[in-house]
């Protein structure tokens, strides 16, 4: 266990008895079978049901809905404790929590709050997110998927959406077009389209090398048809699909966090048990210097999720302090986890051990949901009032 | 059916523990807390029970200062319905005590089977659930790891060296649960909001006199380092001799 700054004292105890049921849940069934399901390139799609049944979906969205109502904190430490297991699993949860269930929550019509969120939380339906294009990824204002409204008020979408997480899982997709002829953003709206829609279809994307146990893929939308119902009706604008992302960022904080807990605590029992010229290699300066570098950086993001959660909790976060927290801790995490895979030596590279799983995990963390460089900008322009973008 | 069960806050047993200032006490600094395993283990049974038998009520009792609320939240977070904390300062040494006070509330709730774990493992003496049910004149079985309740009547498999043994008893009947017989459900994020809202009375403990105290607790004394004596087949007349001059035990 790291606590090395008693976290633990400043959690409510609710918070630590959610944190407690998420981190058994990952040491019994996540850990065990994480490793083959990354050599195999499967998500583990026979953990939903008990991820749902534990509560685990939208479970910062109220108890009216069929969710657990709990804080941000809580809900923070669900990401992290995910995360300890693998990013994938951690990704599977934020997407349908913070990338549908969001955004049905936040711009969804009563009625479909009432016919999706229950659902939703009990895994029945899954969905994914779709804003992201081949073309279009640090600049999603520039998508060019359009959806037309029809004489009987339905719609028609056409475009096609890359880098899609549950993908190939879901049965609903969040898609997000144009509904204008025009280049700006003010004209992109949401739709709740079923996977199983003429038109539609989902292709794995084949060959990554980071997050295997996870199901990326790409969407077509093709002439596919949805009713009027179908749009999430307060959502105006590229605003909209960004303060979706803002949810998922803040819990992604937190989730790198738990990656990086489980690089370092790999590193430090193997430094205690590795034995090279007669002592524990624990025992050399160059490897303490590698744990306490991690250790630090692990607590200093840590405090940071924390005090975001804290204000996100009483509703004064702004997404600027989100993209700190996303930048520094991801980019910390990705260190703490190349650290650790170097401090095993060769073992380092073996499925068997966490560290070189998560290094390669990270490296996609690292890139979605606002890529370093463009969180960097956010900052820049957060500080200057100047935009660097363009 | 009205089922009882009596739960334990312990520390988390995978530390290295230190000796308290007083030498008769564990320092409780860096301790971590939870329901004892075979305690969680009862309240699975009984809500396995509850499950089954609709109607039924599981009530969640612990001993102790206000810090075992948490450990009976955690119960109640796993799905029993109420919690009785008996207030004391501490929880004494004196299983007999303990088992007096426990029985003193216990006597009073109608309970059709009463469930103990059959040990916690930070006092080790195993005696509360068999003590409870002989101050409440009632039958008990202990370290059961099956059970069946049918027509007012259980029957249980307790786990013997080299056999099982399957004992049958009539209800109301104390328990108490040893490793095997289930697997204690995780609680569910909604059972942990839940908990918040179910009710959780608080009783003061009538505490007998101790009549047996702890006078010193000491570490065991630190092991020797062990010596290789060499390495594959060549070491083995070599590691035979030193067991039989040295070590005496060939």
């Amino acid at each position: 266990m790291t606590d090395f700054y008693n976290l633990d004292s400043v959690l409510s105890e609710e918070e630590r008895a959610v944190r407690d049921t998420i981190r058994a849940f990952v040491d019994e069934k996540v850990l065990p079978i994480i490793g083959d399901c990354y050599i195999e390139g499967r998500f583990p799609k026979e953990l939903v049901p008990e991820m749902a049944k534990l509560g685990m979906f939208g479970a910062n969205l109220p108890e009216e809905y069929g969710c657990a109502g709990l804080n941000n904190v809580a809900y923070g430490l669900i990401m992290h404790e995910l995360e300890r297991g693998d990013s994938g699993v951690r990704s599977f949860a934020s997407v349908q929590g913070a990338l549908v269930m969001y955004p049905v929550y936040a711009f969804g019509s009563e009625e479909q709050k009432r016919h999706y969120l229950p659902k939703m939380a009990s895994g029945e339906i899954i969905g994914c997110f779709g804003l992201t294009e081949p073309d279009y990824g640090s600049n999603p204002s520039g998508m060019i998927t359009r959806a037309r409204e029809q004489k009987d008020g339905s719609w028609v979408i056409n475009g096609a959406k890359m880098w899609i997480t549950n993908g190939s899982t879901a049965q609903v997709a969040i898609i997000w077009a144009k509904t204008g002829d025009d280049k700006s953003d003010k004209s992109i709206r949401g739709f709740i389209v079923p996977t199983d829609a003429p038109g539609f279809t989902a292709k794995d994307q084949k060959g990554k090398l980071s997050l295997r146990a996870s199901d990326t893929s790409e969407l077509v939308l093709q002439d596919v048809k949805v009713p009027a119902t179908a749009l999430l009706p307060k959502t105006g604008g590229i605003k909209s699909p960004l303060m979706c992302l803002t949810q998922a960022r803040y819990g992604i904080a937190w989730g790198a966090m738990g990656a990086a807990q489980a690089c370092y605590e790999e590193a430090l029992a193997y430094a205690g048990n590795r034995v090279m010229f007669g002592k524990p290699i624990g025992g050399f300066q160059l490897q303490q210097q590698r744990l306490a570098e991690m250790l630090t950086e692990l607590v200093k993001g840590e405090l940071l999720c924390l005090h975001l959660g804290r204000l996100k909790d009483a509703g004064t976060f702004t997404p600027q302090q989100v993209s700190l927290a996303k930048r520094n801790n991801v980019s910390a995490a990705t260190d703490i986890a190349r650290e650790a895979r170097r401090l095993l030596g060769a073992n380092g590279i073996l499925a068997e051990y966490s560290s070189m799983r998560h290094m390669a995990n990270l490296e996609s963390v690292y890139t979605y949901e606002g890529t370093h460089d463009i969180h960097t900008l956010i900052l820049g322009q957060a500080v200057t009032g100047l935009s660097a973008f363009e | 059916m009205k089922i009882a069960v009596c739960v334990k806050r312990v520390p988390d047993m995978d530390v290295r523990f230190r000796i308290g200032a007083d030498n008769i006490s564990v320092d409780q600094g860096g301790l971590k807390f939870d329901i004892n395993d075979f305690d969680a283990w009862a309240v699975e049974a009984a809500l396995q029970l509850k499950d089954k038998n609709a109607g039924s009520e599981v009530t969640v009792i612990s001993l102790g200062p206000d810090v075992v609320q948490e450990t009976i939240r955690k119960a109640l977070s796993m799905g029993a319905d109420r919690g009785i904390q008996i207030k004391a300062d501490k929880v004494p040494f004196d299983g007999l005590a303990i088992a007096k006070a426990l029985s003193a509330e216990l006597k009073t709730g109608g309970y059709d089977l009463i469930l103990f774990g059959k040990m916690s493992p930070d006092s080790s003496n195993g005696v509360v659930g068999p003590m409870a049910a002989e101050l409440l004149g009632l039958p008990c079985v202990t370290a059961i790891s099956s059970l069946e309740i049918a027509n007012g009547k259980g029957t249980a498999k307790r786990e013997l060296e080299g056999a099982q043994e399957i004992v049958e008893f009539p209800l109301p009947a104390v328990l108490t649960v040893d490793e095997g017989l289930n697997a204690a459900r995780l609680p569910s994020l909604k059972g942990i909001m839940a908990a918040k809202k179910k009710p959780l009375q608080i009783k003061p403990a009538l505490l007998a006199e101790p009549q047996i105290t702890v006078r010193k607790l000491e570490l065991p004394a630190e092991r020797k380092a062990g010596r290789i004596v060499g390495e594959g087949a060549a070491a083995v007349p070599e590691l035979v001799r030193l067991l039989q001059t040295e070590a005496k035990v060939l």
